[in-house]
């Protein structure tokens, strides 16, 4: 007995020492090419940067890269509103596209495994390069080969749903835009369905046949069994996607950060505006978080 | 007589009633909406594809929409020279294999030291692992660029520093670190997988004498394949596609798949032009750019595409195993 209990705490030990170990790579990495780097970024939106052959310099000049981030260029607040409400308007689409999709292909039936391959083809063509150029060229692609893709001209639904008035406008265009950005919507949900699938399908059958003994029709089953277990995983998702959409390389105001680097102001500028950007990420993130947990069920 | 018809009546009802019936409905809707959305998944694919084997003359012509009339390989062959795809693709290929093969190995490990150790501190690098994820890159584009441009780990390095830039190290260093392009994903990704696995497992090799790491090793690692073969997937995947780092840390010089590429329009439209004034105008519309770019773009994903299909078995198989799940 004895024995155990000491062979236990060296174990104990061991492990904890062991945890150091297998995570000292991140936290040395963390801090020398991610803390550093970002240290100087702040530093550096307080500065003008002169780049010389020994190195570089920096001069003080207070607050004045922001203030020309947010009142003399007008563009960059304007870019940023734009950029948070086009991701606001998406992210309910995608992370409905995208739970919806996951119970889907969660379902047994023909083919199941060659649409799985399909559905996460866009994680893999469109990411970096390609998927930049790849939504300038989209429009051609589709006008080329699809005259007919939706069975209804959008402009003339709009104006048809529009008159009827029994919807408010706003709504009719955001339903139109959603509708819209269908093709844009399916190809970024890819990584977003793959974690939804993951977590459908650790939910036990058990807890199924359990709704259907007592009487629960698939609706029901679906909002009280399927949604509060995978509720945690909306957190994951939502996250992902804000992230992913705030900071990809098709986003005007990632464009407009880096080639501030090489305008007037240089440097300084433009890490101004990331610090700025940054900071409305983290604000959105922790309200979104905030606002989501409540809601969130967590069983284990 | 009557009997007969009500028999009739009833097989007929019956008939309808297994068509209408509510999971045939629902099975007949779910195919539709399957196909629906491959088919917006897949148009821009095989869009690209025909359009690569038609000559300029089917481009502009609109009775002509998938099967090319005039097949030819020119384009191919202009966007092969134009992006010295061999050469390139060399570059891209061992580039990417490195880095995706050491990004593997690091998450895998702090993966598995956030899941099975308990620690003090573990949660705050949990935390700041996901912090790395949500710092958009480009906020320390600049700043990253200077610390491997300078490299002195603080002053630790005599002289002013080394000079990293236009050498693998940046890669390199932020792949064994973790810390390279959405790591923080990879990491929990194989944190969620670790955790997952039954601790009983991990005891009966611990009983045995097995150290640390080899338990890691020969025990746990041969069951986390499934997580393995995801991350893999998504590192080489994006290492492969990206051109901001690229550019950064190796200048550019244009040695890499995704900075020909990007070129590729230009380049192609100026050779052209440059030849013949003829056919200048001609060429230099949007549909022969678009053309242009997509052939290339072909190119540029066919090997992960091969990837893809050859890993494609593990890959929906792992879905279901790899529980990645918050």
């Amino acid at each position: 007995m004895k024995l155990s209990n000491k062979f236990r705490i060296t174990v104990e030990n061991r492990k904890k020492i062991g945890g150091y170990l297998f995570t000292l790579p991140f936290v040395l990495g963390f801090v020398f090419l991610f803390v550093y780097p970002f240290m100087q970024s702040v530093v550096f939106s307080f500065n003008r940067l002169v780049l010389d052959s020994n190195g570089y310099t920096l001069e003080f000049v207070g607050l004045s890269n922001y203030i020309y981030a947010l009142m003399e260029n007008t563009d960059f607040v304007e870019t940023l509103t734009e950029t948070l409400l086009n991701m606001l308007a998406e992210l309910p689409v995608i992370l409905g596209f995208s739970l919806f999709a996951a119970v889907i292909l969660n379902q047994k039936f023909k083919g199941r495994t060659l649409a799985r391959v399909i559905f996460f083809l866009p994680v893999i063509y469109g990411a970096g390069v390609v998927l930049k150029m790849e939504q300038n060229d989209y429009v051609t692609q589709l006008m080329r080969h699809s005259d007919n893709l939706f069975m209804f001209s959008g402009d003339a639904l709009r104006s048809l749903l529009s008159s009827v008035r029994v919807v408010p406008d706003w709504m009719v265009n955001y339903v139109m835009d959603a509708v819209e950005n269908i093709p844009t919507v399916i190809r970024s949900s890819g990584i977003q369905i793959l974690v939804f699938l993951a977590g459908l399908q650790s939910i036990s059958p058990e807890v199924y046949e359990a709704a259907k003994v007592e009487g629960a029709t698939g609706w029901e089953s679906f909002w009280l069994v399927t949604f509060p277990m995978i509720s945690p995983l909306i957190i994951t998702n939502t996250v992902y996607t804000i992230v992913d959409s705030l900071t990809s390389a098709t986003n005007p105001l990632v464009d407009m950060i880096k080639n501030a680097t090489i305008s007037s102001r240089g440097y300084g500028a433009s890490t101004a505006m990331s610090t700025i950007y940054f900071l409305v990420i983290a604000i959105i993130l922790g309200i979104v978080f905030k606002l989501i947990s409540k809601y969130i069920v967590y069983t284990d | 007589m009557e009997i007969a018809a009500k028999k009739e009546n009833s097989k007929f009802v019956d008939f309808w009633k297994k068509i209408f019936n509510r999971s045939t409905v629902y099975s007949i809707f779910r195919a539709i909406l399957l196909l629906g959305i491959s088919y917006i998944i897949l148009l821009p694919l095989l869009s690209k594809i025909s359009g690569s084997f038609m000559s300029v003359r089917d481009l502009y012509d609109q009775t002509v929409k998938w099967i090319p009339r005039n097949f030819t390989l020119e384009h191919y062959d202009m966007v092969w020279r134009n992006m010295k795809y061999p050469v390139t693709f060399k570059n891209t290929f061992l580039l990417t294999l490195t880095v995706s093969v050491l990004q593997l190995a690091s998450c895998t490990v702090i993966g598995y030291g956030l899941a099975r150790f308990n620690f003090k501190g573990k949660n705050i690098i949990f935390a700041l692992i996901i912090l790395t994820l949500v710092v958009p890159p480009q906020m320390i584009l600049t700043p990253m660029y200077l610390n491997f441009r300078f490299f002195d780990l603080f002053g630790l390095l005599p002289n002013g520093g080394l000079n990293l830039i236009g050498t693998y190290w940046p890669f390199i260093l932020t792949s064994i670190t973790g810390n390279g392009l959405k790591n923080g994903l990879f990491i929990y990704i194989m944190r969620q997988f670790f955790r997952g696995m039954p601790l009983e497992l991990e005891e009966a090799a611990y009983i045995d004498g097995a150290g640390l790491l080899r338990t890691f090793l020969y025990v746990m690692l041969p069951g986390a394949v499934p997580a393995l073969v995801i991350v893999f997937l998504f590192a080489f995947v994006w290492q492969w596609n990206d051109y901001i780092f690229i550019t950064l840390f190796m200048g550019g010089s244009g040695m890499f798949l995704p900075q020909v590429l990007e070129l590729l329009a230009n380049n192609v439209i100026q050779e052209i032009v440059g030849r013949t004034d003829t056919a200048a105008t001609k060429l230099e519309g949007d549909q022969f750019t678009s053309l242009i770019n997509n052939t290339g773009m072909l190119l540029v994903i066919a090997p992960l595409l091969i990837l893809y299909t050859f890993m494609q078995k593990y890959f929906i198989e792992s879905v279901s195993r790899s529980g990645i799940v918050g």
